[in-house]
């Protein structure tokens, strides 16, 4: 990624010609792609992901053309980012995944020193194990399925898999736990007797025989066991034959003796690295003076061991079947010729044991070549060459975040975007974002990108179909916890406006109370007094009753819940306070000016009463508002033209003035008395 | 594209680094020194001041929950062993499953009246898949003793839209909610494990307009009391059903103004819901008149309420989870308002469950990824508080010591009269708990992280 890249793969749409039509594409909760193409309605769909689709973008479904009816015209294909994220195999790997990285994160800062590289190392463990558990249910999957298509498929899975796991075990050991010369060939053992299982079935086969030193593979099982290093059951299948055969015995117990006698690097520190050298180079001396006297030459099975005892590549190479693999040759090469090799001096066998065992013929595949690159230390080349082979982001985006912990990518810093671990969980966790179901995992990877992660989350996040309420609440506590206000009020406003289209007032009225939004909360209440004008109750009374401090969110649901408010007095035949609040609703401007009729209709009742309700300032006051509403009528004779709004007019100016007669008269005779 | 040159997987391993612990749910229960504060009615909830240093979390070293064995390359399955938590004072018996579907209920098949054994088989209900399913799941000791790790899949079925709540009718019959407004009776066929549609009320709940495709509206809540089902959903109606009726017996359209999100039996002929503007109503189904028989609800803000449950004998305490994540008692007989606030969860508690034979214990989880067990039984004579810690830390109330029996200690609302212990069952979990069911002392829980875990021995 320091050099300039290769271009991106193109991507030939089928059927589409971009010189005659136009192409299009728009982004959504999985990447649509929409072209024209030259097909017809019933011409040949293109197959799915027939050998055009580049790695990463996965199987293209064609979907019957949109709402455009020109025959032959137009055809939508959806793009999707990983394709690999739609295996419903791999979605316990995403998940349980998820947990490990989760638990990376957080005890970052606590842990220093030896006891953080343990961690790492245990995490890196983890990670392996939830790759491995993955592919034992796959296998196990593979192993149920009766369709051979379904079968390979799972095959093909399972090989991916091992794969990742095998190069995840090989970055552990040299970048994790960065093992030093001894203890790092002890690692490399494991890591060869771990994933090199081919000879495994033969072993369980001679071992489970009846007499095992007559049967036919004994001697390629003893060669396994000596090639992995695996010296104590070697010796004891030995044993088995050296009983078998008494008159060689005498050979039988010096091939045994050198076995016993190999000194192995030890992981207690006791001795040092001269001292195991200086052992070793006894040792091996001892093999080579055995063969130089010939003391196995009676029989060719034992002088083949005896040869890769001594470190003889040729004879390693003879047992090419058993080895199966160059990375295997390397670390037995390494056993009987090097053992205290140095990390850094890793490439230089790994690059000779690779051309030795590939020999000229085969041309290094792609898992070779990575694995190349990890023994070269070229961490970068690694993550790249994995990026184009794999085709998910999983895996490099969980080795490099590791990495990265371990201090390893810091001074590597991308020309775009942030940094090498954020990029590449940038694309993970998208990826995730794409698909139906998985896209609360992705929440917590963008969280832990420093830089675009927060832009990421709010970009995505808005593109996730709310199809319930539930889910809605879900997405809105992401956002709540991360205070996206914007997000926030984008999601409640979609919930509302779609419980208004539904007709459900209350709830809609809720989701705007919800999101502070003021707008919105004026027009549902308009639309509550607006109903009410038409039916002449309230709906929803529940809600309008229980506002609470909500209320003061806007004028115009004040107003509503006030008006309420002047409705349950009325109702409870408070008289005199209810009439209090109506006539401070229009003096103080709260009402609406399009509503004051509607309220002055409301005092009409109250003005009627036998007893006198309204004082006389008030009753001026009520006048005062209905003239300012008539007068302020722009076309008078309009007002005047409609029957029943003058009838109301007038029925007013009465009703005042007869209550300001009683009021005078009640107030005079009060004072008087 | 890679592939390993031999890719077959080798079984077993000597002396090799594997298995490794997984990354797994829970061993040890440890539990959060949270903020916990209960209040007079009415008042808003004020968390208290920590009671008493929580003990320091004595977890032992993650443990594998199931020694990971990779099967032989011919595919051949070995046993499982479960390992089990050595040294740590809590040996839970917590096995889990990721099943590759998010869960949004889990329910324990309830048990034939005179059983003895602890239950074996539960239902789980997904959403937010394309295709959601209806599972059927058992777990159990095979014959020799030995623990089925997992548990396993009976049978399942495609369900049309979210599950977005479930109840099992009888031993056969489950009653399932979709967010496509549609209720479902399935049945299991317990000889040959397979699941059927057994009734569909279909659009049992819409919007107004019923005629366009979008009509329908979310079911939100089921609640069964054999025969009778009875449905709420997001449009704000209830439903009465019944079992072996094609067409509801009863609906109480526009019941609420807002989103209707839980609902239980108060009675036989009576209802409980919860809203979404915080408050509890009784509904009285032999009343004719469409209105609730009382309303509670929660002063100040308008906190929506998830979940409803009744206290399996006193039937008028009744606890509710709010959106805030706080516990809320009330107690029906008395006032509007709860009887007490106990601040909770961080997030929407999705569900609280009284233990149905032991009452003294509550549960609740939540969107914050907890599972909270509390304990309102701690006898003193019995458990000494000291020697009590190993394994989890728990919060302490004060001691009581007289009357514990005699009055409810959900509705003993002075702090210092009352204790209550409450354990975290699920340390550092992230994603939402959505489900929970307790019977006996089996409990299981449905998480977005695509997991199913069973705990066996609750009260070990």
């Amino acid at each position: 990624m320091e050099e300039a890249d290769t271009e991106p793969p193109l991507v030939v749409v089928p059927g589409a010609d971009p010189a005659s039509r136009q192409l299009c594409f728009e982004w959504g909760p999985a990447e649509v792609l929409v072209c024209e193409t030259r097909f017809g309605r019933g011409g040949g769909s293109p197959a799915p992901g027939g050998g055009w689709a580049p790695a990463r973008f996965g199987p293209v479904r064609p979907r019957a053309g949109g709402g455009d009816a020109a025959p032959g015209s137009s055809r939508v294909f959806v793009v999707r980012r990983d394709q690999d994220i739609y295996i419903q195999t791999l979605r316990k790997l995403f998940n349980e995944s998820h947990g490990v990285f989760i638990g990376l994160q957080r005890c970052e800062e606590e842990l220093a020193g030896k006891s953080r590289k343990a961690h790492l190392v245990q995490v890196s463990k983890n990670y392996r194990s939830v790759i491995r558990a993955c592919m034992e249910d796959m296998h196990r999957a593979a192993a149920a399925t009766r369709d051979p298509a379904l079968h390979s498929q799972y095959s093909t899975q399972v090989s991916i898999l091992s794969a990742m796991e095998l190069i995840w075990n090989l970055c552990e050991i040299l970048f994790v736990e960065a093992a030093a010369a001894g203890p790092l060939l002890l690692r490399l053992l494991d890591w060869i007797r771990l994933h090199v299982c081919d000879v495994d079935s033969m072993v369980r086969e001679v071992l489970s025989s009846e007499n095992p030193s007559k049967h036919k593979l004994f001697w390629n099982v003893v060669d396994v066991f000596v090639l992995q290093g695996r010296m104590d059951e070697a010796r004891h299948l030995l044993s088995k034959e050296a009983s078998a055969n008494p008159t060689s015995m005498s050979m039988y117990k010096v091939l045994d003796d050198l076995m016993m006698k190999m000194p192995v690097p030890n992981l207690g520190n006791t001795q040092t690295l001269t001292e195991l050298e200086l052992k070793w180079q006894h040792w091996h001396e001892e093999c080579q003076r055995y063969l130089r006297d010939g003391t196995f030459a009676s029989n060719p099975h034992m002088e083949s061991i005896c040869k890769i005892l001594a470190g003889d590549e040729n004879a390693m190479l003879e047992k090419k079947e058993l080895l199966t693999t160059w990375y295997h040759f390397l670390v037995t090469r390494l056993l009987y010729s090097h053992p205290t090799v140095k990390p850094m001096e890793l490439h230089f066998y790994a690059q000779s044991s690779m051309d030795l065992f590939l020999g000229e013929e085969s041309s290094p595949e792609p898992l070779d070549t990575i694995l190349m690159a990890a023994f070269e230390f070229e961490l970068h080349q690694v993550i790249k060459e994995c990026s184009i082979a794999l085709s998910n982001w999983w895996f490099v985006a969980h080795l490099t975040d590791l990495l990265d912990h371990c201090k390893l990518l810091q001074s590597h810093n991308l020309y775009f975007g942030s940094n090498m671990r954020e990029f590449l969980l940038l694309e993970y966790a998208s990826g995730l974002f794409s698909h139906h179901s998985l896209w609360q995992l992705g929440v917590d990877y963008f969280d832990h990108c420093r830089e675009y992660g927060r832009v990421y989350l709010e970009l995505h996040i808005e593109r996730i179909p709310l199809n319930t309420e539930q889910k809605a609440l879900k997405v809105l506590r992401i956002c709540e916890q991360r205070h996206m206000h914007e997000q926030v009020r984008s999601i409640c406003k979609i919930m509302a406006m779609k419980a208004l289209r539904n007709n459900r007032l209350g709830s809609a009225l809720s989701w705007s109370i919800r999101a502070k939004d003021a707008a919105f909360a004026t027009l549902i209440s308009d639309r509550f007094l607006k109903d009410y004008c038409e039916r002449g109750c309230f709906s929803d009374l529940d809600l309008i009753d229980n506002l609470g401090p909500s209320m003061l969110l806007s004028d115009r649901l004040t107003f509503l819940g006030k008006y309420r408010e002047f409705h349950r007095l009325y109702g409870e035949k408070r008289f005199s306070e209810a009439a209090k609040l109506l006539l401070m609703l229009m003096t103080a401007h709260i009402a609406p000016c399009s509503f004051w009729m509607t309220l002055l209709t409301d005092a009409l009742p109250l003005l009627e009463q036998k007893e006198v309700i309204f004082s006389a300032e008030q009753t001026y006051e009520l006048m005062q508002c209905l003239e300012d509403l008539t007068a302020g009528k722009p076309d008078k004779q309009k007002l005047l033209d409609d029957d029943v709004e003058t009838t109301k007019v007038e029925m007013l100016r009465l009703a005042l003035a007869r209550n300001l007669a009683r009021v005078i008269v009640k107030e005079g005779t009060l004072e008087g008395s | 594209m890679i592939k390993r040159r031999g890719h077959k997987i080798r079984k077993g391993s000597q002396g090799s680094p594997q298995p490794i612990p997984g990354p797994h749910p829970p061993t040890t229960a440890q539990g959060r020194g949270g903020h916990f504060g209960t209040t007079a009615a009415g008042s808003t909830s004020v968390p208290a001041p920590p009671m008493a240093a929580p003990a320091p979390p004595s977890r032992s070293s993650p443990v594998s929950l199931r020694a990971r064995r990779p099967p032989a390359a011919n595919g051949g399955r070995r046993g499982r062993r479960r390992e089990r938590a050595r040294g740590g004072a809590a040996m839970e018996e917590v096995s889990a499953r990721f099943v590759a579907q998010k869960i949004s209920k889990a329910r324990w098949r309830p048990l034939p009246a005179a059983a003895l054994q602890p239950p074996d088989v539960f239902a789980t209900g997904s959403w937010d898949n394309e295709d959601n399913r209806l599972s059927v799941w058992a777990v159990g000791e095979l014959g020799s003793g030995e623990y089925l790790g997992e548990p396993q899949l009976l049978c399942d079925i495609g369900h049309d839209g979210d599950v977005m709540d479930m109840q099992f009718l009888d031993q056969e019959r489950i009653v399932v909610a979709s967010s496509t407004g549609s209720v479902t009776v399935f049945r299991h066929h317990q000889n040959n494990q397979t699941l059927s549609v057994n009734q569909r009320w279909e659009k049992a709940h819409y919007h107004v307009d019923q005629d366009t495709s979008c009509g329908g509206a979310a079911c939100t809540g089921v609640i069964c009391n054999n025969p009778e089902i009875v449905t709420v959903g997001e449009d704000g109606r209830i439903n009465l059903f019944r079992a072996d009726q094609k067409d509801a017996v009863r609906t109480i359209d526009n019941a609420d103004s807002s989103t209707l999100h839980a609902v239980t039996f108060l009675r036989t002929t009576e209802i409980l819901t919860v809203n979404s503007i915080g408050q509890l109503k009784i509904w009285d189904f032999r009343q004719q008149r469409n209105e609730p028989s009382q309303i509670f609800s929660l002063t100040g803000e308008r906190v929506p309420l998830h979940c409803v449950d009744r206290h399996p004998n006193q039937q008028h305490i009744v606890a509710t989870g709010g959106q805030d994540g706080m516990l809320s008692i009330w107690d029906i007989r008395q006032g509007t308002m709860p009887v007490s606030l106990l601040s909770a969860h961080e997030a929407e508690m999705w569900e609280v469950h009284f233990h149905p034979s032991n009452p003294d214990h509550l549960f609740t989880c939540s969107e914050d990824g907890s599972l909270w067990h509390w304990d309102t039984s701690t006898d003193v004579s019995e458990k000494p508080s000291f020697l009590h810690h190993g394994g989890r830390s728990t919060t302490y109330l004060s001691h009581s010591t007289i009357n514990q029996s005699v009055v409810c200690a959900w509705l003993n609302n002075d702090p210092t009269k009352d204790r209550m212990e409450i354990t975290n069952l699920i340390p550092n979990q992230t994603l939402s708990v959505n489900s929970l069911d307790v019977l006996g002392p089996c409990l299981v829980y449905g998480t977005d992280a695509e997991a199913i875990y069973v705990n066996r021995q609750l009260f070990a």
